[in-house]
Parts: C-alpha cells; sequence; structure tokens
C-alpha cells in the first residue's frame, strides 16, 4: 500500500492542533486553576460546574453554540472577522478555540487538584523565608505540582486528539485545514474504504495508548514527597 | 535594645484575640496558655501571615502594621522567621535546598560563615543531602528551625515547634533550641503549652487566656502571680527556682541541688555536677509548720522561711496561698483552719516541708 502525502496531512493537522490547543490551555488553565484553589469565593462551585461542562455536554451542543459564537455573527467571530478579514468558522484558528473549550475541564481538573491537595500551608512558609508571591508560585508549588502537570498536558493532548463533533462542527472537513484524522476516519468509513481506516484508527490507538502507558511511568518515578 | 510594641484585634470564631504588648525582646519569650486562647493566630498576626482589620506592630524603629494608616508589610518583606507545628519543610527540596531557600532570598552580611554556623549548631551536617521524607521526627524540626534561623530573622516565631513527640525526643532537641538562642542572639516569641518547655526555656512569659495577655513577666514571677491559677488551673501554681547542681548521693540515688544557701535532696538524675536546673515547686506541695520537726519527718527538703504575705485562694474558699520567702519567694497552699490554728502572721518565721520537687524535664 502506497503512503502518500495525503495520507499524513490529518496527522499532522491533528497533532498541530493538540500541541497548539494545549499551549492555550496551559496559559489559561494555571490561572484558573489556581484560583480555584485557593479562592474564598462563595460562587466558587459555579465556576467548577462551568469549567466542567464540557466534560458532560454533547461534543454537537458544544460545537454548535461555539459555530453562532465563531460565526461571521457571533459575538467572538464578527470582531475577529473585522478585524483580521477572515472567518473564524472553518478555519485552523477556530478549532484551536473550540478545543480549548473542549479540552478544558481536562487540563484545569488535574491542576486543580494538586494545586488544592498542595495548599496553602507550604505557600506560607516560603512567604515567611523572603519569597514572593510570584516567586513562591515557580519555586515551590510548581515543582511539587508536576504531577499535575504532567496529567493536565497528557490528557488534554490526548484528549484533543479524538475530539468529532465539535471540530465537525465549527471545522467542517477542509483537508490541510481542519480535516483532522478522526474526521479522515469517518469519511474513509463512509466510503467503504476500510483498510485506510484501519491503518489510521490502529496508528491513533496505538499513539494514544504509548503515551498514557509512558506518562503513568514518569508519574510513578515522580513520587509526590510527602515531608 | 529591640523592642516591641503591638495591638491587635481580630474576630475569631469563639472569641475576639485582643492581645495588647510592649516589651523588651530579647531571649525565649514563651506564650504559655491552653489550646485555642490564641497563640498561634497572635503569631501569625506578628508574621504578617493573618492581618488583623484592627492592628498596631512597631518592632525597634519599624512599622510593620499600623492599619489606622493602611500600612501592612506582608510576610515576605518582614525579617521575622516562622517555625510551623508541622515543619513544613519543602518535599521537592533536599535538606541543604531548604535551608538555602530563605537563606539566599534574604541579603546577609555574613554569608557562607554563618550557613556553616547554624548548620553546625543544629547538627545537620550529615543530613544535607537527604530529602524531608527521610528524615525522622526530631530531624525535621531542626530543619525547620535551622531554615528559619537562616533567614535571618529579627524576630523567630515558634509555634509549639515540639508537638507530636514523645517526651524523650523532646529533651533531646530542647538543647539544640537553647544553644540556637544563646549563640545567635535572636528573640523568640515561642508558643507552647507544655509546662516543662515553658520551664526549660523561658526568659520572659507571657501567659495567654481567652485571646488576651493576661500576664507578662520572668518566669518565676508569673508563676506566683494569682491570675495563674485563675486562668490555668490550680495545678500549675507554685515557684520556679533556678538551683544548681551541688552533688550527687550514690548511696541513697539522690541528686542535691543548691539554691542560695539552701539544700534540696530530689530522685538520682543523670545531669552534670554545676549545671543549672530549673525546678517548679507546686504550691499544694507545701506544707508549713511553726517549729523545726527535722528528726520526725519523712519529708526530706524542710526549709526555713519566712512569710511575706497571705492571700485567698481563688478558687477554692477554704484555702489561702501563703507567700514565703526563701531567698526567692515559694508559694504554699494551706487551709483556712490551718493558718488560723497555727495564727500565722506576715513576717514570722516558719518551716516550709516540700513534699515532691519536679525538674523541668520530668513534666509532660
Amino acid at each position: 500500500m502506497a503512503i502518500s502525502n495525503y495520507d499524513f496531512q490529518p496527522i499532522f493537522l491533528t497533532l498541530q492542533l493538540a500541541g497548539v490547543t494545549v499551549l492555550v490551555l496551559l496559559i489559561i488553565g494555571i490561572p484558573i486553576s489556581w484560583w480555584l484553589a485557593h479562592t474564598k469565593n462563595r460562587f466558587r462551585p459555579v465556576f467548577e460546574a462551568v469549567v466542567a461542562l464540557p466534560l458532560v455536554l454533547p461534543p454537537t451542543v458544544l460545537g454548535f453554540y461555539l459555530l453562532i459564537l465563531l460565526g461571521p455573527d457571533g459575538w467572538i467571530g464578527k470582531p475577529v472577522e473585522s478585524l483580521s478579514g477572515s472567518s473564524l468558522s472553518f478555519s485552523f484558528t477556530g478549532l484551536v478555540i473550540a478545543s480549548s473549550f473542549y479540552s478544558l475541564p481536562f487540563v484545569v481538573q488535574p491542576l486543580y487538584t494538586t494545586f488544592e491537595a498542595i495548599g496553602k500551608d507550604p505557600l506560607e512558609a516560603a512567604w515567611t523565608l523572603g519569597a514572593s508571591k510570584w516567586d513562591t508560585f515557580w519555586t515551590v508549588a510548581s515543582p511539587m505540582a508536576l504531577r499535575g502537570y504532567i496529567t493536565a498536558i497528557v490528557l488534554g493532548f490526548a484528549h484533543t486528539l479524538g475530539e468529532f463533533g465539535v471540530v465537525l462542527m465549527v471545522g467542517g472537513s477542509i483537508p490541510g485545514k481542519t480535516k483532522v484524522l478522526s474526521i479522515e476516519i469517518y469519511d474513509r468509513v463512509e466510503t467503504l474504504d476500510y483498510s485506510h481506516a484501519h491503518s489510521l484508527s490502529a496508528g491513533l490507538l496505538l499513539f494514544s495508548f504509548f503515551v498514557l502507558l509512558s506518562v503513568y511511568s514518569i508519574n510513578r518515578r515522580l513520587p509526590i514527597r510527602v515531608s | 535594645m529591640n523592642h516591641l510594641s503591638t495591638k491587635i484585634k481580630i474576630d475569631l470564631e469563639n472569641f475576639t484575640l485582643n492581645a495588647e504588648l510592649d516589651i523588651p525582646i530579647h531571649g525565649f519569650m514563651v506564650m504559655f496558655g491552653r489550646s485555642g486562647s490564641g497563640k498561634t493566630t497572635f503569631l501569625r498576626c506578628l508574621s504578617g501571615l493573618e492581618r488583623a482589620p484592627d492592628g498596631y506592630l512597631k518592632i525597634g524603629n519599624e512599622i510593620w502594621q499600623d492599619e489606622s494608616q493602611g500600612i501592612f508589610i506582608p510576610a515576605s518583606e518582614r525579617q521575622v522567621g516562622y517555625v510551623f507545628q508541622d515543619s513544613r519543610l519543602f518535599p521537592h527540596l533536599n535538606v541543604e535546598g531548604n535551608l538555602r531557600y530563605g537563606f539566599k532570598r534574604r541579603v546577609l552580611k555574613n554569608g557562607e560563615r554563618f550557613f556553616s554556623q547554624v548548620v553546625d549548631i543544629m547538627d545537620l551536617n550529615f543530613l544535607l543531602n537527604r530529602y524531608p521524607n527521610k528524615l525522622s521526627g526530631g530531624e525535621k524540626k531542626r530543619v525547620a528551625v535551622a531554615r528559619a534561623v537562616l533567614a535571618s530573622p529579627r524576630l523567630l516565631l515558634m509555634d509549639e515547634p515540639l508537638v507530636g513527640l514523645d517526651s524523650k525526643l523532646k529533651n533531646k532537641i530542647l538543647p539544640y533550641f537553647q544553644r540556637m538562642q544563646s549563640e545567635l542572639n535572636i528573640p523568640v516569641f515561642y508558643v507552647t503549652h507544655s509546662l516543662n518547655e515553658s520551664l526549660q526555656l523561658a526568659n520572659t512569659m507571657l501567659l495567654m487566656d481567652k485571646g488576651e495577655i493576661v500576664v507578662t513577666g520572668s518566669i518565676e514571677d508569673v508563676f506566683l502571680s494569682p491570675d495563674l491559677g485563675l486562668h490555668l488551673g490550680q495545678a500549675l501554681v507554685g515557684s520556679v527556682l533556678d538551683t544548681t547542681v551541688a552533688r550527687q548521693d550514690e548511696e541513697f540515688q539522690l541528686t542535691i541541688l543548691k539554691f542560695k544557701e539552701q539544700t534540696l535532696y530530689v530522685p538520682r538524675r543523670n545531669v552534670a555536677l554545676g549545671s543549672k536546673l530549673r525546678i517548679h515547686i507546686r504550691a499544694e506541695d507545701v506544707t508549713l509548720a511553726i517549729a523545726p520537726i527535722q528528726s520526725q519527718t519523712s519529708v526530706l527538703n524542710v526549709l526555713p522561711a519566712w512569710v511575706v504575705t497571705t492571700r485567698t485562694s481563688s478558687k477554692d474558699n477554704c484555702k489561702v496561698e501563703v507567700e514565703l520567702d526563701i531567698g526567692s519567694p515559694l508559694l504554699a497552699t494551706i487551709t483556712r483552719k490551718s493558718l488560723s490554728q497555727l495564727n500565722i502572721k506576715s513576717g514570722q518565721k516558719v518551716y516550709a516541708h516540700i513534699k515532691a520537687i519536679r525538674m523541668a524535664h520530668e513534666y509532660d
């Protein structure tokens, strides 16, 4: 079976999407998790519920609202389109935004749990030793939360790899632009091209398995040291 | 001269912490009181970890908090060391990393020499590469103290650092604390509800009850204070004497202590001749006699004493506390009936029979 360039395009696109999404999610997920773990705000359950929503919502529902939001008349889509001249829906950028919503709980949840488990005690110790809050975050909280970071990155990445419904709604299936692996597989099956569907599915399966395997092995060797 | 002046008011769950203090700070200032009397909150306010909505704190000529002017220096910018009950060592750093954490963040005058001095005092040379999860309970405490001291605080706050250790281990660690304090001369606020630790460490005692600092003074004065029984229970009321170990009596297994001109006998202790031993004599353990009946009593410790004053016991209507002078004050609790039968008056010479003497390291 000849492997054409066309076969690799969805794979690269998928990896690229997952990578960029995880990066975006770390940047917004870390402050959200930190805030959730330390806030005394009585509306915290509301924020927790909002963050967890993508876990239970059918991807089509999420995708539908995102499509409206990102579309040419949407709250996000309209200003972006008038600024950049190009539409967000059916674009890679739109996919990244959609995936970020979709995978948010997978990044926030492990970070939030870890930050909460670390608690305020070590931070207070660092403050009395002359470390500022920023300094304490990088030199005490983050190294202690290493396992949480790794879990968040991997879960966020793996979950984005496998997304289907949201991508279909927001991105469609434009080769090289928004046609990711899961959609490629779906298309192949629809056209009864089972051999390609097989190789792609098996590849995704193995890849996901080895990613998770490596994470769990690393985490085993990174024991949480309790003082 | 270091001076601390503070006024802190903060509402807590069950009571209001309303502490006022204006004292020179040096040595061990032991904050003594029941659990839940506000000692920890007071320390947290001094450290800046807690912000009292109504607070003033000045140390030397630096103002750390003055809510009337909206001044509040955060913990990270106060030169204050904090030793927590639960040590709170950083699990991702080894002992040396923990020690250097505060050390490298605060400007230091004498650098590495100071570092090795503290490591020596706390005896941590062989532990530097270990991680906290491989340390024993006592080692963790020593590392925690060294870490706080290395951040060169003007004031060290220790919040029940020995809680959770057995008394044998406590007595092993206390000398480290004493050495650290005397060699580095850092004023320490030491919170405890252990009489043993108070007796061994205190230069100054601060008695805390229901959120207020009720008595402040030397340990001798605080134990004599009528307020002590009122706030902490009658069992503690008594006298504290600083004695010197004079002799060991192998035959009868006794240790002979010298106090001023007086001699005291206690069960044999493994203490070096000439060393200082602080003892506590409960007022309840002292009985009085008008004449010397030394030959007719089983009590070994009989001291001539002069009656200074008598006062009614704060708790018990049938009892009186008699303050005696044996070269330093000694307190005895007797019944009012005995007082009247013996016709004891101020200035009178009596004989104090001491039934039991407790030494610092016998408590707990």
